[in-house]
């Protein structure tokens, strides 16, 4: 295949094959429309490809990747994925409202308390409207498939944030507002409790009221009462959650494009995850522009106006693209080294089946060997990358 | 059609597209273009992308207050001025800043603050989904009664979240039983639903995923919200020059070159790849052309990784361009 990319990339496939030969929980966090899913489910396929029960967790697929992995017939539930490997491939597409049903339903005191709570309006809209919850619910469901004992790796591919923040915070997000002072109080029945209410307080539920309507004081007064008692078994499990991802044995794969908007998105990602003392495990840069000519080489003359000068220009004008994008990551791969850095090269169209995902297993961890010689993808309908 | 004429269809253009077709640059390229024909543009930004000030060889967050990035300077020393003609302007507005500006418009001034750092806000905006955003929108709709510039360009967040921006006015008409957010609201859906003061303008890259969702989401907000939709901007389109068609080893007998293996090889390679992926970007142009029966403006790809000021102008002459060629009549929407 030439549209390989060339020696001169700073690609160390045998550490990032030890990303998914060895991590636990893999973690594949960066900008949105870089091909992140993509990435996530070539972790996982090459964990399996390396005899390891591996799962996938993925937020949002391409609905053409999600049929060929089987996760939209079955959301929240991991469903294998058959193929030549030795190990297993399994893979969930996640469903942040069913998530949170069932840690409701965990917590809960009874049926009852479950029910009352999943009937809340505040309830019903805290998966979409309060930023972090899907985020937050992703964690939360690799979690509960690290500590199923099923898999040897779990990978999650997170939602595209758009504050790299959220993803670290978001346990933490979600029990503060759980734990909302101001509505605690007022849940307390007493004439007292309401005088304890300073005038700053009271000036604002007034304000809440004037400005949304007084329901919608009442329908959050409803919504804590009903979560009243389950404060403590939440903040305990975001605490495990939390520590899963503070752990060591936790690699944060950064996923990038070269473009600069993308790697500029990223860089603060991996500022972010340093600030937290979390270094990445691995930096992938998807979508890289393949190197034609051997470096250093002479471009050669062609009589000008001719086919052939056309030829060149073109060659010439990739070539300049991929220069251009290998100077781009340089100051990233520096930032995460010595975390390794993989490359896919820029095949042309979406990673939509599992021949799909084995081509950017290749290029990225390099081929199995029983894949070796297998031919590459006939023109026209190149199989990565997404 | 006449740029000018184009751009001045509505004075609200909403810029939506899924992250990473590039949105912001083609924000910035719509903004450009508008500027050169003596449009004065205010650009709204959403989020606190550094994109858009560097676009324009302005590095740098933009902030809530406006701050000029191209064009002549403002006339007069009043700092609340609005961008005269061919000028272009940016500020940056977030649900906060909305809020807390709707708060003191509403003589709430002193409560405002505690309400967002107490953490309340979010228990608000959970138990009236969409409010963030109705709040922005209608600080959106207050600049474009004042009619602070001749076109305001609204750079939307990513789809998804495009679609709930867009979406929450409607959901929240339905939900909120009263109240000044409700009729908010209301002035926010009687906006998008006006062609003659606000457009959305589809962005996609000519890539079969891109395609995919924009076709998806540009039907979605024209069936439930009733927006308007200008044009779908194809980021990133490319031809090639048709001696691509021909064999490098029958160009090079043509030429009466003997090349080197390794450079026949190379060239050889570049051109198979270029060809496979301009049939690629030719493929998914018609397709969106049929499943989504709108006039394209097709934006070049550019080989550079970075947008900057030079880069943007050939973005915008490109729009110009792609512009002038929509015939008179394409919008009758």
């Amino acid at each position: 295949m030439t549209d390989r990319p060339s020696e001169s990339f700073p690609c160390v496939p045998a550490s990032l094959a030890a990303v998914a030969e060895r991590s636990t929980v893999i973690v594949c966090c960066g900008p949105g429309g870089v091909g992140k899913t993509t990435i996530s489910a070539t972790f996982a396929l090459e964990a399996a490809r390396r005899g390891r029960r591996a799962c996938v967790v993925t937020v949002d697929p391409a609905r053409r990747l999600a049929d060929s992995l089987g996760v939209e017939s079955l959301p929240n539930t991991p469903a294998e994925v058959h193929g030549d490997w030795p190990g297993e491939l399994h893979a969930v597409m996640l469903d942040s409202k069913t998530t949170f049903d069932e840690l409701v339903e965990r917590y809960a005191r009874d049926a009852g308390q479950a029910a009352a709570i999943k009937a809340n309006r505040v309830y019903q809209n805290l998966t979409s409207a309060l930023s972090g919850t899907q985020e937050y619910m992703a964690m939360e469901k690799l979690y509960e498939l690290t500590g199923s004992g099923s898999y040897d790796v779990v990978v999650v591919d997170t939602p595209p944030t758009r504050n790299a923040l959220d993803l670290l915070d978001a346990p933490r997000r979600l029990t503060q507002f759980l734990e909302n002072r101001l509505f605690r109080a007022l849940m307390m029945p007493t004439r007292l409790s309401l005088k304890a209410l300073n005038v700053a307080t009271q000036a604002l539920l007034k304000t809440i009221s004037r400005v949304a309507g007084a329901e919608i004081v009442q329908d959050a007064v409803t919504f804590f009462q009903a979560f009243e008692g389950m404060e403590v078994g939440f903040d305990e499990r975001a605490r495990a959650v939390r520590e899963l991802l503070a752990d060591p044995a936790t690699a944060y794969v950064v996923v990038t494009s070269p473009r600069s908007d993308a790697l500029g998105e990223a860089e603060f990602f991996a500022e972010r995850l340093g600030e937290r003392g979390v270094h990445a495990a691995a930096l992938v840069v998807n979508r890289i522009h393949p190197r034609f000519s051997p470096e250093g080489a002479h471009v050669p003359e062609a009589p000008a106006g001719s086919e052939l000068a056309a030829l060149v220009d073109n060659l010439t004008e990739l070539d300049e693209i991929a220069g251009i994008e290998e100077g781009a990551f340089g100051g990233l791969a520096a930032r995460v080294a010595p975390a390794p850095v993989g490359c896919v090269p820029l095949l042309g169209t979406d990673v939509h089946d599992v021949s799909g995902l084995v081509a950017v297993a290749d290029a990225l961890f390099g081929a199995a060997p029983h894949a070796a010689d297998a031919a590459g993808p006939p023109a026209g309908e190149g199989t990565a990358v997404g | 059609m006449d740029v000018g004429a184009w751009c001045s269809q509505s004075r609200v253009w909403v810029v939506a597209g899924k992250g990473g077709v590039g949105k912001t640059t083609i924000t910035a390229a719509l903004a450009a273009t508008a500027a050169a024909v003596g449009l004065s543009v205010l650009v709204i930004e959403l989020e606190g992308k550094h994109g858009l000030g560097t676009t324009f060889g302005r590095p740098g967050p933009v902030g809530y207050e406006a701050v000029p990035l191209r064009g002549p300077p403002p006339n007069g020393a009043d700092r609340a001025a609005t961008p005269p003609a061919g000028a272009i302007w940016a500020r940056r507005l977030t649900p906060d800043d909305a809020l807390l500006e709707y708060l003191a418009d509403h003589g709430l001034q002193r409560v405002s603050r505690r309400l967002v750092s107490s953490g309340v806000l979010d228990v608000v905006a959970t138990a009236i989904p969409g409010i963030r955003d109705v709040l922005v929108l209608g600080k959106v709709k207050q600049l474009e009664r004042a009619a602070v510039a001749d076109m305001i360009v609204l750079d939307a967040p990513a789809t998804g979240h495009a679609m709930t921006f867009l979406t929450s006015a409607s959901g929240l008409l339905d939900a909120a039983r009263g109240g000044p957010v409700r009729q908010q609201a209301a002035d926010v859906v009687e906006l998008l639903q006006d062609s003659s003061r606000c457009r959305v303008l589809p962005v996609t890259l000519p890539e079969e995923m891109p395609v995919s969702e924009t076709v998806e989401s540009a039907s979605m907000l024209e069936d439930r919200v009733g927006v308007h939709l200008g044009a779908v901007v194809v980021n990133g389109y490319e031809e090639g020059p048709a001696a691509l068609e021909c064999p490098t080893g029958d160009a090079a007998r043509r030429a009466g070159t003997v090349l080197d293996p390794w450079a026949l090889e190379a060239i050889e390679a570049a051109r198979e790849f270029r060809l496979r992926r301009l049939r690629l970007v030719g493929e998914q142009v018609s397709r969106l052309g049929r499943e989504l029966p709108l006039p394209q403006l097709r934006v070049p790809r550019l080989g550079t990784p970075a947008i900057g000021p030079r880069e943007l102008d050939q973005l915008a002459a490109a729009m110009a361009h792609a512009i002038d060629a929509l015939p008179a009549t394409a919008d009758t929407r």
